[in-house]
């Protein structure tokens, strides 16, 4: 049987006496999509860091790859790409320094293959251009499309994307969708508030309510639209 | 050590850019010696005033370059992403004090002979003085690299580095200036003592080097 890309069982996360995540369970088949919806403040963000192995659980179970998290996070990093709020790019390096840096710590090798996959992820974006330029000089939609390069470089088995459209017009927006569309060898978590267009890609939902909690989690076709608008409006806590 | 090797690069890449750390060093360093000289009011320093001029001098100085070792690293996801690389952390570590002892070696290659200029009769004591002052380094950059990863989220980090660090390396200022007292005694440098304070210097060295790679780790997780 499939290992599952992502796998919680009553997931818990803390911030001192706040609770962020209580008892999210999820499942996500290999080389499928998982769009989480929720509003402001609900975990998204959170739930997508401890899957990154950036943050620990403060409780339950998560396991992303077949590895345990938190104890065996050194064996799937290295096999997820994440693009955050933040691009994660250094601004006094250009677009391609940053890109070999990255290119560097995911040990692609040799340096030919690595010159040229950071050309072609550069060419599909539309960024070859701007290839020489500073970080710091892009505007946030150019930073999102380097973001996104630097997030699938070394080819990840698991993509988790936390606003991946953000700052991108819809024209950037269809040049980086084929490099992080879900695929055979690919799972996809992506935290999105746009729920109309996250429902209609299909694959699985979690929804998340204020507080962290789920409000629904199973197949895109399992919520309505009514019911997705519904959790955005609950009351905070 | 691939990622020791890239993350070096990439912070002396950027420096050699931006120039923010070792530029302010080096002018900060020049500006105490000329405080000095003329708060003192002695053309010529000998003995231990003229270690403790010169390692008062070069560890404050550190603090500046301390102060924004991991400044990249937090406000621009450095962290993050070398964290979601498969590669072991103390290499960042690691990276950090090499590239904190290439900053200290060119603040000491400028400003010594600055130093000797305003303060020395012979210039016999630099050979020697730049083994001692290596080991300083050696020693301040694991201290401060370390001390600096802990300091970096916190809002008070300018102040937070040197209330924490300046304590800890008060052996290694008293292995330091024990050693380069004698190099910089009237009449030349004497050899007698060097040896043991350089060996207490390595010691240090060692240790917080050993206690980096420890706890480096922990530093990281959230």
């Amino acid at each position: 049987m499939d290992v599952p890309a992502v796998r919680l069982v009553g997931l818990w996360r803390e911030f001192a006496d706040r609770v962020v995540l209580q008892d999210v369970s999820v499942a996500l088949p290999p080389g499928e999509s998982l769009v989480v919806l929720g509003p402001n403040g609900a975990g998204k963000t959170t739930l997508l860091r401890i899957l990154a192995t950036l943050l620990r659980p403060s409780g339950g179970e998560a396991s992303v790859l077949g590895c345990r998290l938190p104890r065996e996070a050194w064996r799937a990093r290295g096999r997820i790409g994440y693009v955050a709020h933040e691009p994660l790019l250094y601004r006094d390096l250009t677009v391609a320094e940053n890109l070999r840096f990255h290119a560097r710590l995911h040990g692609l090798q040799p340096a030919e293959a690595a010159e040229a996959r950071i050309a072609e992820l550069l060419e599909r974006v539309g960024m070859a251009p701007r290839a020489g330029e500073l970080a710091r000089n892009l505007s946030a939609g150019m930073a999102q499309r380097v973001a996104v390069c630097r997030a699938v470089l070394h080819e990840p088995e698991l993509l988790l994307l936390d606003e991946p459209h953000a700052h991108l017009d819809p024209e950037a927006g269809g040049l980086v969708e084929p490099l992080i569309a879900p695929g055979v060898a690919r799972s996809r978590v992506t935290v999105t508030h746009d729920f109309r267009a996250g429902l209609a890609g299909g694959g699985r939902v979690l929804a998340l309510g204020h507080g962290g909690s789920v409000a629904y989690e199973g197949p895109a076709e399992g919520l309505s639209t009514a019911d997705a608008e519904a959790i955005y409006r609950e009351t905070p806590r | 050590m691939r990622a020791f090797s890239a993350i070096l690069a990439k912070d002396l890449r950027v420096e050699l850019r931006t120039l923010q750390s070792v530029p302010g060093m080096v002018l900060f360093a020049v500006t105490t010696f000329v405080l000095f000289r003329f708060g003192l009011d002695r053309t010529s320093l000998e003995g231990d005033l003229a270690a403790g001029v010169l390692l008062a001098t070069v560890l404050f100085a550190a603090i500046l370059a301390v102060n924004r070792l991991f400044v990249a690293e937090r406000d621009q996801g450095g962290l993050d992403a070398i964290r979601l690389a498969p590669v072991d952390a103390t290499s960042l570590l690691a990276a950090k004090a090499t590239a904190l002892v290439v900053y200290l070696l060119v603040l000491e290659a400028v400003t010594l002979p600055v130093f000797a200029v305003f303060f020395l009769d012979s210039w016999a004591a630099l050979p020697p003085l730049m083994l001692v002052l290596v080991l300083a380094d050696v020693g301040l950059a694991a201290t401060g690299a370390l001390i600096s990863s802990l300091a970096t989220g916190s809002r008070a980090r300018d102040l937070l580095v040197p209330l924490v660090l300046l304590p800890l390396l008060v052996p290694l200022m008293i292995a330091a200036a024990g050693a380069a007292e004698p190099l910089l005694a009237a009449g030349g440098p004497e050899y007698g003592r060097v040896a043991s304070w350089l060996a207490v210097l390595g010691l240090y060295d060692v240790v917080f080097l050993l206690v980096g790679y420890g706890v480096f780790d922990f530093v990281l997780e959230d």
